[in-house]
C-alpha cells in the first residue's frame, strides 16, 4: 500500500472523528451542566488524536524499513573481491535500488528473464534507463528486496491505520460536558507553535553540521594548515578523480579578495548611506522624504544580479575604455576588477547603510537635539557634534552588518570580481572571493567526495563563522544601544 | 505699569555683540546640507543609470521578427513514400527546414537551382522553424498536400539587424549577416513579409542555445512552484514561530537562543543557505537536483527570519488593552491570540511576508548551487522536476556570448524588475494605508 | 558681565514689591500668535519680560506657557508645521525679523528643558558645549575658566569637580538639571528660559535649583514656566497666568497671587482647576 494512499485513509479517519466528535458533544448537551469546551474542541481534539500519533510512526516506520532493507541488501550482496565487478559497494547497493525501482515498472506477470541483457529491453520498454554495470546476480536480490519493501509497507500501514482508529476511539470515548477538549486542543497547539519556533536553531544546527562533516572530510586528504595558511589556490579540476598530483587550496588569496573588495564597498557605501540618512532625518523636507524614502527602498529591492549584471555589461567595459582615453592607450582598468565590483556593492550596500542608520539616528531622543539647539548650534553643529557622537556605538554596528553582507555576497563579485586568485594591492584587477570560488567548485557535474569539491564546504563555514561573529557582535551592540535610549 | 511704552522705556546700554564666527559657520552649514544632498543624488542617479541602461538595451526583446511564409506542406517533401500511416516517425523525421526555405527562395524570386545564392540564405530564418513546422504537422497531418502562411521567426541576426542594432558601416567580413541578407530583409520589409511582433516566445519557451527560440517560461513556471511553496512553508512556520515567542514564550536562555538564531539568520550570506541545501536535501536526503521543490525550501529557511522579525513586531505593535479585553472576557490565552491579536496584525504580517517573497524571488546565490543552473527546455510538470528560476535564467543568459542573449537576458531583467517593484510596492501602499496608531 | 549696568543692578537689588518705573524691558511680545497645522495654540499674548527679573508663565496644561517660552528663542522653528504670528523684541530688535540670526538669537536667550538632557559626553565638554561651538574661548586655559566658573554659577561645582571627565548621564537627576543650567549659562546668555527645569526633580533637588534661580537673577534674565504655584511665588517677581492659548493676567508676583483682577486666575491660584 503506499504512502500516499494510507495517508489518505488516514485524513479520512481523521474528519470522521472529528464530526463524530462534535455530534458527541452536542448530543450530550442537555443544559444540565455547562459543558467546559464548545463542541468543536472535542471534535478537533479526536482529529488530532487520530491523525497525529499515526503520522508520526508512519514518518518513523518508513525511515526504518528504508535502513532496514539497505542493511538487507548489503546482506544478500556476494562477498566482495579484488576481481568484482562494481567499483565499490556502495555502488553495488545504489545499482540494485535502482533496478528494483525500475522492476516495479513491469507488469506483475511478466516473465523474469534471469540475465541483465534480455532484462534491459523490457525495461526500456517501459522508460526505465538503468546503468549498464548492473549485474545478473543483482536481479534476485532486487526481486526479493521488491518483496521485503512490500511485506513491510503492509505492515507500515496495518499499523498505523490502527492507531489512527484507536486514537479517535480514545479521543471519543473522552467526550464529556466536563472534559476538558479545548485545554488539550490548546495545549497541543502550544507544542505545534514552539516546534516552529525551534526550526531557526534547527537551521543553523543544519548548516553548521552539515558544513562541518564535509569541511572534516576534505581535512582528510588536505591539511588545515595548508587551507588556512596557503598563499596559492589552484585546485586543478582536471586531475580530480586521478589520483595524482593534488591541487593546493590556500584560502589567503580568496580571503584577501574578498576583504579588499567589502572594504572598496564600505568605502563607497558608508559615507553616502550615512549622509543621505542624516540628510533624510534632519534636513529633508516630509515632501522629498516621501518621495526619496520609497526610491531608496526600490535600490535595495533590486536583486544582486542585476547589479552584478550592470557592472559586467555596462559599467566593467566603461570603466576600461574610460582609463583606455585616459593613459592613450592601453586600459589601466581592467574589464573585471576589484575597483569595479566593489563600487557596485557598494552601491547595493547604500540603501541597507542608510535605512539601519536612519533607524538609529531617528532613535536620538529629540531632547539631545533640542539642547544642542537651544544653546545656538547649528543643524550641522549639533549633527556632527551631538547626534552623531550619540549614535556612534548604534552606526559601529550597522557597518558591521554592513561589512557582513559584502563579505557575504555573491552575484556581484561571481559576474564582477574575475576567477583569478591572484594577490595584488592593486584596485583595477581582478581578484576573486569566497563566495565565487564556492560557486565555481559547485557548479556544474560534481564527483561528490573529492577536495574540489569538499573545499567549497570548508569556504562556506569560514564565511559563516566570519560572518557569525560580524553579526553578533553588531546585533549585540545595536541592542545595548537601542536599550540606552528605551 | 505693565505697559510702558518702548519709547520712554529706558534701556540697558546695548550689550556687545559677540563674534560667534556666524559666517564661518553658516558656511560649514551649507556645505554640510549639500554632501548630504550630494549622497542621495548619488545613489538615485545610479538607480536612473542603471534602469535607464537595463531598459533601453532590453526593451526590444519585447519584439520579435517573423517571416510571414506561404508554406506549402509539400508531401513529396514530408512523406515521399508515403508511409505515414504506418510509421509515424515518418512526420518527426521529415526536412522541414527545406519546406522553409522553398517558400523563402519562392518569395524572393531566388531559383532553387542557383546553389550560391540559396546557400547565402542559410542562417536567414531560424532554426526553430524545424519545430514550428513539425508541430503543424503532428497537430492536423490534413494539412500535408495543402499551402498556409506560417510566421517563422528570423534567425536571430537577422532580428538583430532588422532591429537597427547592428552597425552597417563595418565591413561586410566582420559583421554577422551579409550585404545579400540586408537587401533581402529590406525586400522583405517592404512587402510587409518581414515585420517585428509582440514576442510571446520570451514567456513560453524554455532553454535553447538559440537566442530567438530561448525564452524563460521554464524559469517562470521554476519561479512560481519556488514562491509557492515558500509561501506555503514560510508563512505558516514563521507566524507559528513569532506567535510563540511573542506571545507564549518565557525569557531565558532557550528564548534568548532563538532570538540570537533568528537575527542571525536573517543576516547569513544567502550562499551558505545553497550549501545547506546541497548537503542536507541533495546529499543527504537524496532529493532531485535543479528541482524547485528544493530551491523551495532553500528559499524558506532563508526568508523565515525575515518573515518572523517583521511578524513580531506587527504583533509587538498590538495594544495590551486588546489583550487585557480578550483575556477579560473568559477567552484562553489561545483564543485571545487567533481571534483578536492575529487578524489585527495581519497587514503588517502580510506586508513583511511579500518583501520576504520579493527577496527570494530576486535570489540567485543559493539556487546556483542547488543545480538550478540547468539546461532546461521543457517545462517542469511538477516541483520535482528539473527546473530553473528567473534570477537564474538571467545569469545564464548573461554567461552567453551572442548579443542577441544580451537583449533577451535584459528584457528578463525587466521583468523581474517589474514583478519585484509590484511586490514591493504593494507592500509600501500596504502599510501606509495600514499603518495604525494606537 | 558685560551686560551689567549699574542701572540693572540697582533693579536687581530692588524690592520686589517696589518694582521702579524705570524697569527695563528686556523682551517683549505684541500680539504673539502661535499656530501647529491649522490648529491656534496662542492668541494675541502681549506680555514683556523685564531686565533681571525672574518673570513666571503658569496656567493649567496646555494654556500655551510652553508655547510662548519656545517662541522667545525661535525653538519653535524646529517643528515643521508651527507658525508664530506677531512680534516678539529683544533689546527692541524683532527677534522674527530677517536680519536676525537665530543661532546668535539663541547664544543671546537660552534655554533649559524640562527633562534633563545632558550629553553623552563628560561634564566638562557638556559645560564647553556651547563656548566651543560659538568659538568663545580661545585657550584651554580660558575654557577651563568658563567650565568652572558656569559650574560655579549653577552651584554645582563641589559635587563635580573631582569628576570633570565622567560622563555627565552617570549624575542624579537633580545634578543632571544643574549640569545643564551650567551648560545653558556658559554661553553667557541674555536671558534664560527655563521650562518646568524642577518637574522632573524630588524636592530637594527641587529647592536647590530654586534657589539657584534666584542667585542667577542677579546677571541674567529668566523667563521660568512652572506648572507650581508655589514655584512661582518662591522664585519669581512677575507673574503671567495662561488659560486656553490666552494670557489672562500679568503682573507683580505678589500681587498675583494675593489679590488678582481676574476670576480665572482666582479660581487657580485657589485650586479650582488645574
Amino acid at each position: 500500500m503506499s504512502s500516499m494512499l494510507v495517508l489518505a485513509i488516514v485524513a479520512a479517519i481523521g474528519v470522521v472523528a472529528f464530526f463524530i466528535g462534535r455530534q458527541r458533544a452536542v448530543a450530550q448537551d442537555n443544559g444540565s451542566v455547562k459543558p467546559h469546551s464548545r463542541a468543536h474542541y472535542h471534535g478537533w481534539w479526536a482529529f488530532l488524536l487520530a491523525v497525529l500519533p499515526a503520522l508520526l510512526l508512519l514518518a518513523v516506520w518508513n525511515i526504518g524499513s528504508s535502513v532496514y532493507l539497505e542493511r538487507h541488501i548489503h546482506a544478500a550482496l556476494p562477498e566482495r573481491t579484488a576481481d568484482s565487478a562494481v567499483a565499490s559497494e556502495a555502488l553495488d547497493v545504489s545499482l540494485v535500488k535502482s533496478l528494483a525501482r525500475g522492476l516495479r515498472q513491469l507488469d506483475a506477470n511478466t516473465q523474469l528473464p534471469a540475465s541483465f541483457a534480455e532484462l534491459q529491453p523490457l525495461l526500456a520498454a517501459k522508460g526505465v534507463a538503468l546503468a549498464t554495470d548492473t549485474q545478473d546476480y543483482m536481479i534476485p536480490i532486487a526481486v526479493e528486496a521488491n518483496a521485503v519493501q512490500d511485506r513491510l509497507g503492509l505492515i507500515g500501514a496495518v499499523v498505523t491505520l490502527v492507531l489512527s482508529i484507536a486514537g479517535a476511539f480514545y479521543a471519543l470515548r473522552q467526550v464529556a460536558p466536563r472534559a476538558r477538549a479545548r485545554n488539550n486542543v490548546e495545549r497541543l497547539m502550544l507544542w505545534g507553535l514552539l516546534a516552529a519556533s525551534t526550526i531557526a536553531i534547527l537551521t543553523t544546527v543544519g548548516i553548521v553540521l552539515s558544513m562541518l562533516f564535509q569541511t572534516i572530510q576534505f581535512f582528510d586528504s588536505v591539511s588545515p594548515a595548508s587551507f588556512f595558511f596557503g598563499t596559492v589556490w589552484d585546485p586543478r579540476f582536471a586531475a580530480a578523480g586521478s589520483g595524482g598530483s593534488q591541487g593546493q587550496f590556500g584560502l589567503i588569496p580568496l580571503l584577501s579578495g574578498t576583504l579588499y573588495i567589502a572594504f572598496v564597498a564600505l568605502l563607497v557605501a558608508v559615507p553616502v548611506g550615512l549622509m543621505s540618512a542624516v540628510y533624510m532625518a534632519e534636513y529633508a523636507s516630509p515632501k522629498v522624504r516621501s518621495v526619496v524614502k520609497p526610491a531608496l527602498e526600490l535600490l535595495a529591492g533590486i536583486p544582486t544580479i542585476v547589479y552584478g549584471i550592470f557592472a559586467v555589461v555596462t559599467l566593467g567595459p566603461f570603466l576600461r575604455d574610460l582609463s583606455a582615453v585616459l593613459t592613450g592607450g592601453s586600459p589601466f582598468i581592467q574589464g573585471q576588477s576589484i575597483f569595479t565590483a566593489g563600487l557596485v556593492m557598494g552601491v547595493m550596500l547604500i540603501p541597507v547603510v542608510s535605512s539601519l542608520s536612519d533607524d538609529i539616528i531617528t532613535a536620538v531622543p529629540r531632547a539631545m537635539r533640542d539642547g544642542s539647539l537651544g544653546l545656538g548650534a547649528t543643524r550641522s553643529e549639533t549633527i556632527k557634534r551631538v547626534i552623531l557622537p550619540a549614535a556612534l556605538p548604534g552606526i559601529v554596528g550597522a557597518i558591521l552588518l554592513t561589512a557582513s553582507r559584502a563579505i557575504g555576497e555573491t552575484m556581484i563579485v561571481v559576474l564582477a570580481a574575475g576567477v583569478a586568485a591572484n594577490l595584488t594591492a592593486n584596485p583595477f584587477e581582478a581578484m576573486t572571493t569566497i563566495t565565487v570560488k564556492i560557486v565555481n567548485q559547485l557548479t556544474g557535474d560534481l564527483e561528490f567526495n573529492s577536495p574540489q569539491t569538499l573545499v567549497a564546504f570548508a569556504l562556506g563555514i569560514t564565511l559563516f563563522a566570519l560572518t557569525l561573529v560580524m553579526n553578533i557582535v553588531a546585533l549585540y551592540i545595536v541592542r545595548k544601544y537601542r536599550e540606552q535610549y528605551e | 505699569m505693565t505697559d510702558i511704552p518702548l519709547d520712554t522705556m529706558v534701556r540697558a546700554a546695548a550689550p556687545a555683540r559677540r563674534d560667534i564666527g556666524l559666517k564661518a559657520r553658516y558656511a560649514a552649514e551649507r556645505r554640510f546640507r549639500i554632501y548630504g544632498v550630494l549622497a542621495i543624488s548619488v545613489g538615485l542617479a545610479f538607480l536612473a543609470i542603471m534602469l535607464i541602461t537595463i531598459v533601453s538595451k532590453g526593451y526590444t526583446a519585447f519584439w520579435q521578427t517573423t517571416v510571414t511564409l506561404p508554406i506549402n506542406f509539400d508531401e513529396k517533401i514530408i512523406d515521399p513514400s508515403n508511409k505515414r500511416a504506418t510509421d509515424p516517425d515518418v512526420l518527426i523525421k521529415a526536412n522541414y527546414p527545406k519546406l522553409a526555405d522553398k517558400a523563402l527562395m519562392a518569395k524572393l524570386g531566388i531559383d532553387p537551382s542557383n546553389k550560391p545564392m540559396a546557400l547565402k540564405l542559410k542562417g536567414f530564418l531560424s532554426e526553430g522553424a524545424r519545430v514550428q513546422l513539425r508541430d503543424i504537422v503532428v497537430a492536423d497531418p490534413s494539412v500535408i498536400g495543402t499551402t498556409r502562411n506560417v510566421d517563422i521567426l528570423a534567425a536571430a541576426n537577422l532580428d538583430s539587424a532588422f532591429k537597427g542594432q547592428i552597425d552597417l558601416n563595418v565591413e561586410e567580413a566582420r559583421r554577422k549577416v551579409s550585404d545579400q541578407q540586408i537587401a533581402w530583409m529590406n525586400q522583405l520589409k517592404a512587402d510587409g513579409t518581414m515585420a517585428e511582433h509582440f514576442n510571446k516566445g520570451l514567456f513560453t519557451y524554455g532553454a535553447s542555445s538559440r537566442p530567438e527560440t530561448s525564452g524563460m517560461g521554464v524559469a517562470i513556471i521554476g519561479s512560481f512552484y519556488m514562491m509557492v511553496i515558500v509561501l506555503l512553508l514560510a508563512l505558516p512556520i514563521g507566524v507559528a514561530a513569532s506567535i510563540y515567542l511573542e506571545e507564549f514564550a518565557k525569557k531565558n536562555r532557550f528564548t534568548d537562543l532563538i532570538e540570537v538564531n533568528i537575527n542571525n539568520l536573517a543576516a547569513v550570506p544567502s550562499i551558505v543557505f545553497g550549501l545547506l541545501g546541497l548537503a542536507v536535501f541533495i546529499n543527504f536526503l537524496g532529493m532531485p537536483r535543479s528541482a524547485a521543490f528544493v530551491g523551495g525550501l532553500v528559499l524558506t529557511l532563508m526568508t523565515l527570519p525575515t518573515i518572523i522579525i517583521a511578524t513580531r513586531a506587527a504583533l509587538a505593535a498590538v495594544p495590551p488593552s486588546i489583550r487585557s479585553a480578550a483575556l477579560g472576557l473568559g477567552a484562553s490565552k489561545m483564543q485571545m491570540v487567533f481571534q483578536h491579536i492575529l487578524p489585527l496584525a495581519a497587514p503588517g504580517i502580510l506586508t513583511g511576508t511579500i518583501i520576504g517573497l520579493a527577496r527570494a524571488l530576486g535570489e540567485t546565490a543559493p539556487l546556483l548551487l542547488i543545480g538550478m543552473v540547468a539546461f532546461v527546455a521543457d517545462y517542469p510538470k511538477t516541483p520535482f522536476d528539473p527546473a530553473t528560476a528567473l534570477p537564474v535564467q538571467i545569469y545564464m543568459w548573461a554567461n552567453e556570448a551572442e548579443r542577441a542573449f544580451v537583449e533577451r537576458m535584459s528584457g528578463a531583467i525587466i521583468i523581474l524588475l517589474v514583478f519585484l517593484m509590484a511586490m514591493n510596492i504593494t507592500a509600501i501602499v500596504l502599510r501606509r494605508r495600514f499603518e495604525r496608531r494606537w | 558681565m558685560n551686560i551689567m549696568t549699574e542701572q540693572s543692578l540697582e533693579n536687581a537689588v530692588g524690592d520686589k514689591m517696589n518694582a521702579k518705573s524705570n524697569e527695563v524691558i528686556k523682551m517683549r511680545g505684541d500680539k504673539v500668535g502661535v499656530f501647529y497645522g491649522e490648529k491656534q495654540a496662542l492668541f494675541d499674548v502681549n506680555l514683556d519680560v523685564r531686565l533681571n527679573q525672574v518673570t513666571a508663565l503658569i496656567g493649567p496644561s496646555g494654556c500655551g506657557k510652553s508655547t510662548f517660552l519656545r517662541c522667545l528663542n525661535r525653538m519653535n522653528d524646529t517643528i515643521d508645521s508651527a507658525r508664530v504670528t506677531g512680534k516678539i523684541t529683544l533689546d527692541q530688535e524683532d527677534i522674527y525679523d530677517k536680519s536676525i540670526d537665530v543661532v546668535e538669537l539663541r547664544a543671546r536667550v537660552g534655554m533649559v528643558f524640562q527633562k534633563p538632557n545632558p550629553f553623552p559626553k563628560s561634564i566638562y565638554e557638556n559645560v564647553a558645549y556651547g563656548p566651543r561651538i560659538h568659538g568663545l574661548a580661545k585657550r584651554k586655559a580660558d575654557m577651563d575658566q568658563i567650565v568652572e566658573s558656569s559650574l560655579k554659577k549653577a552651584a554645582i561645582w563641589n559635587e563635580v569637580k573631582d569628576r570633570l571627565h565622567e560622563p555627565g548621564t552617570g549624575l542624579s537627576g537633580g545634578q543632571q538639571q544643574r549640569l545643564c543650567i551650567a551648560r545653558a549659562i556658559a554661553v553667557s546668555p541674555e536671558v534664560i528660559l527655563m521650562d518646568e527645569p524642577c518637574s522632573a526633580l524630588d524636592p530637594i533637588a527641587t529647592a536647590r535649583v530654586e534657589e539657584l534661580i534666584d542667585e542667577l537673577r542677579q546677571n541674567y534674565t529668566i523667563v521660568i514656566v512652572t506648572h507650581s504655584m508655589q514655584q512661582a511665588a518662591r522664585v519669581s517677581q512677575r507673574t503671567a497666568m495662561f488659560h486656553l492659548g490666552y494670557l489672562v493676567e500679568e503682573g507683580a508676583t505678589d500681587k498675583m497671587f494675593t489679590n488678582p483682577d481676574d476670576k480665572r486666575t482666582q479660581d487657580y491660584i485657589t485650586g479650582r482647576f488645574g
